[in-house]
């Protein structure tokens, strides 16, 4: 059971730093959606390329769909965030991010020739930024933290469940 | 070592402060959420700190307001006369569609997901309105404007229809039907305001394409008849529902801009369709079209060869024989003089019309033209490419209108005043003078950006009061943002219909009533005649006469 804890501590400093980094990065992306009250995804989703990008421009068509998206888009950005700074529900949190992160590539994939009206701030070929957190996440949900820095210390022994079903 | 350390940690699980350590452990990047909370709130800080100006610019949170039909409104009974490219967009703006229209539509729609114009035009409103009467002097079009007015449903060619609505040969007939009570008049530049006199006379509302007239010596006179007979007239611009307009009327006149002294709008088109090109019509034929009514009413041409004759400018006239069948003089009627305006009357009104509800500006009081035709020398006698300057020496300031129907590069209506531009398009942006006397302190203080355009406007949003965000202004200046936020957007040409109708069940004056049309269609004369001339023409204001030769 302890065995995934089994960091030194150069590694446990450097896998929270990573840990931390992505939490505050979801955080900071979720509540400043949350505190615009103007904010939609909308112009993001209609300036999808790629072979994807029929399925995102047919979310934007119904008005009732962009209110979900965009409510879920912004508490799973907090959310994901809280959980990955607090160490709570670490693995799902870890998942959740990673399906964003997947949700924003396959809409916005940084192939050859796909132009975006929001120009990136970098330069990249295949991979972008959106690539390397998600494989960082994925980083993060293999070399688990939370139950050495994190609410999933309590939580595990109150709720097994929550163990069971590999949620942390 | 990690072992070790773990086996440590197990060891240390069981002291008596284990407990302690656990919730520490626990607890240990808590501390980070009031780091973000402290961040989140310096960053809220600076972006208002960096926003109060309002002891230099104060300006209110309104939206644009439009007048709002009534619910028990009356049903009105419209006709239309003239049903060829603009007439088929007013009667559809009005809910009527060409059921081919429809058809093409719905076929978009399901070609491209993302073209939602069929969805959106079931979704415009119902104007409350019925098609009795059609009238176009081309019978193909005559044909399509019955099938468009019987299409109560905004269907496809399959679809139900409603009854039909009498199509008429002669508008003078339409007009003598009891059954109409407006009439909507789309028809070349040459029978506007001979149509518009003739039914204000006949008792109906008008709602006429602009510009208002053709003639000089007939813009007094249908003047006067829509005065006379007090019938709602609303003259086709259907800019003045532009949401930005109302905006920048508030900017002006709340003085951000400083004294404005030079104001800069552009036509930029760059396609045989934008250069009045327009593809002729298959079926039509000399016996399909009435010539003799397309020539004119003979009155105006009267005016118009007398005038032409008087100053020497037979030149423009023609060059074919009124009297000669011609497909294109009948289907691309805007390239001759004969009987069309010009970029003047076609274009440069809207811009004007523009500018004159912002600001109030009235006639000029003088106009310069200057341009040729210089790249479709497809023997037309109206220039390709112009431009008008406008002196308005009690605003202090001059209006630039400069065109070109053979490059699209884009130039935008810019208000130029001593403290700030303004641009203004669907959006509206203004930036700061570098060297204004106004906003000099908020400058120095780096509070004001001059560098960058520092107060944008985006209609639908409420973006006075809150951080516009970079995204949202690049998203909503390529037309992506607003097209489809809360799934409605108004076409300005519905709702300018919209509010000549509400005008006429509420006893109202429209926005581009007959004192606007009037003002309209001088300039454009003024501008017409003095590139025809090569040289300035005046306005006389106590004569209301326009004049060669300076006025002291």
């Amino acid at each position: 059971m302890k065995k995934d804890q089994c960091y030194s501590g150069a590694q446990l400093t450097w896998l929270m730093l990573v840990r931390l980094f992505i939490g505050w990065h979801f955080m900071y992306e979720g509540l400043v959606k949350l505190m615009n009250p103007h904010w939609t995804s909308l112009p993001y989703l209609l300036d999808s390329k790629g072979p994807a990008a029929s399925f995102f421009i047919s979310l934007t068509q119904h008005e009732g769909l962009m209110t979900f998206i965009n409510l879920a888009n912004e508490w799973a950005l907090l959310l994901v965030g809280l959980g990955l700074t607090l160490g709570i529900l670490y693995r799902l949190s870890s998942i959740g991010g990673m399906l964003l992160l997947l949700m924003y590539t396959l809409s916005h994939p940084s192939f050859i020739g796909a132009d975006y009206l929001m120009p990136f701030e970098g330069s990249y070929l295949w991979i972008d930024k959106n690539l390397v957190e998600l494989a960082a996440l994925g980083l993060l949900c293999v070399f688990p933290t939370s139950r050495i820095i994190g609410f999933d210390r309590f939580l595990a022994r109150k709720v097994p469940a929550f163990v069971n079903y590999k949620l942390i | 070592m990690a072992e070790e350390k773990n086996k440590q940690s197990n060891e240390q699980g069981q002291q008596p402060d284990k407990g302690r350590r656990d919730a520490l452990k626990t607890l240990a990047t808590v501390p980070v959420l009031g780091a973000m909370a402290y961040g989140v709130y310096q960053k809220r800080k600076d972006a208002l700190r960096d926003r109060n100006i309002s002891d230099v610019f104060s300006l209110s949170n309104r939206q644009a307001s439009f007048l709002e039909p009534q619910p028990d409104g009356k049903q009105i009974r419209i006709g239309i006369i003239g049903f060829g490219i603009r007439g088929k967009q007013l009667l559809r703006a009005a809910g009527f569609a060409e059921p081919s229209w429809i058809d093409d539509r719905i076929r978009d729609a399901k070609n491209n997901k993302n073209d939602s114009r069929y969805q959106q035009y079931l979704e415009q409103d119902d104007l409350n309105i019925v098609v009795n009467g059609v009238c176009d002097i081309f019978d193909v079009y005559g044909d399509a404007a019955v099938l468009a007015g019987a299409n109560i449903h905004r269907e496809g060619s399959n679809g139900k229809f409603g009854k039909e609505p009498k199509r008429y040969r002669y508008y003078q007939e339409l007009l003598a039907a009891d059954d109409i009570d407006a009439v909507i008049i789309a028809t070349p530049d040459h029978w506007h305001s001979t149509m518009a006199m003739d039914a204000a006379r006949a008792g109906k509302h008008v709602y006429v394409e602009k510009p208002l007239s053709w003639t000089v010596p007939e813009t007094y006179r249908v003047r006067e008849v829509i005065k006379q007979t007090g019938v709602v007239f609303q003259l086709g611009h259907q800019g003045r529902q532009t949401d930005c307009y109302q905006k920048a009327e508030e900017i002006i006149g709340n003085g951000l801009l400083g004294n404005v002294n030079l104001i800069e709008v552009c036509t930029n088109r760059n396609s045989p369709n934008g250069a009045w090109v327009y593809d002729i019509i298959e079926g039509a034929n000399p016996t399909t079209i009435d010539w003799r009514q397309f020539e004119g009413p003979e009155e105006r041409v009267k005016e118009y060869m007398d005038y032409m004759k008087t100053y020497g400018l037979e030149r423009y006239v023609g060059p074919e024989e009124r009297h000669k069948f011609s497909l294109e003089r009948f289907f691309r009627w805007r390239c001759w003089w004969d009987y069309s305006t010009g970029l003047s009357g076609d274009l440069l009104t809207h811009e004007y019309d523009a500018v004159n509800q912002i600001m109030h500006v009235g006639i000029p009081h003088s106009a310069t033209s200057s341009g040729g035709v210089y790249f479709f020398k497809d023997g037309r006698t109206v220039p390709d490419v112009l431009q008008t300057t406008f002196e308005f020496p009690k605003n202090n300031m001059t209006m630039l209108y400069s065109a070109t129907l053979a490059s699209s590069r884009n130039r935008g209506k810019v208000f130029m005043g001593t403290d700030a531009s303004m641009e203004v398009s669907n959006i509206l942006e203004v930036s700061v003078d570098r060297d204004s006397q106004r906003y000099a302190q908020k400058i120095q203080q780096g509070v004001i950006p001059t560098d960058a355009p520092f107060y944008s406007y985006v209609p639908g949003q409420n973006s006075s009061d809150t951080v516009t965000s970079a995204t949202e202004l690049y998203f909503a200046k390529r037309g992506l943002l607003y097209t489809y936020v809360n799934g409605k957007r108004y076409d300005t040409t519905h709702l300018h219909i919209r509010e000549w109708l509400e005008c006429i069940r509420q006893g109202k004056t429209p926005s581009c009533g007959i004192d606007q049309a009037f003002e309209e269609a001088m300039t454009a004369h003024m501008g017409t005649r003095a590139y025809l001339e090569g040289r300035t023409m005046y306005w006389d204001p106590d004569k209301e006469e326009i004049v060669r030769g300076e006025i002291v």
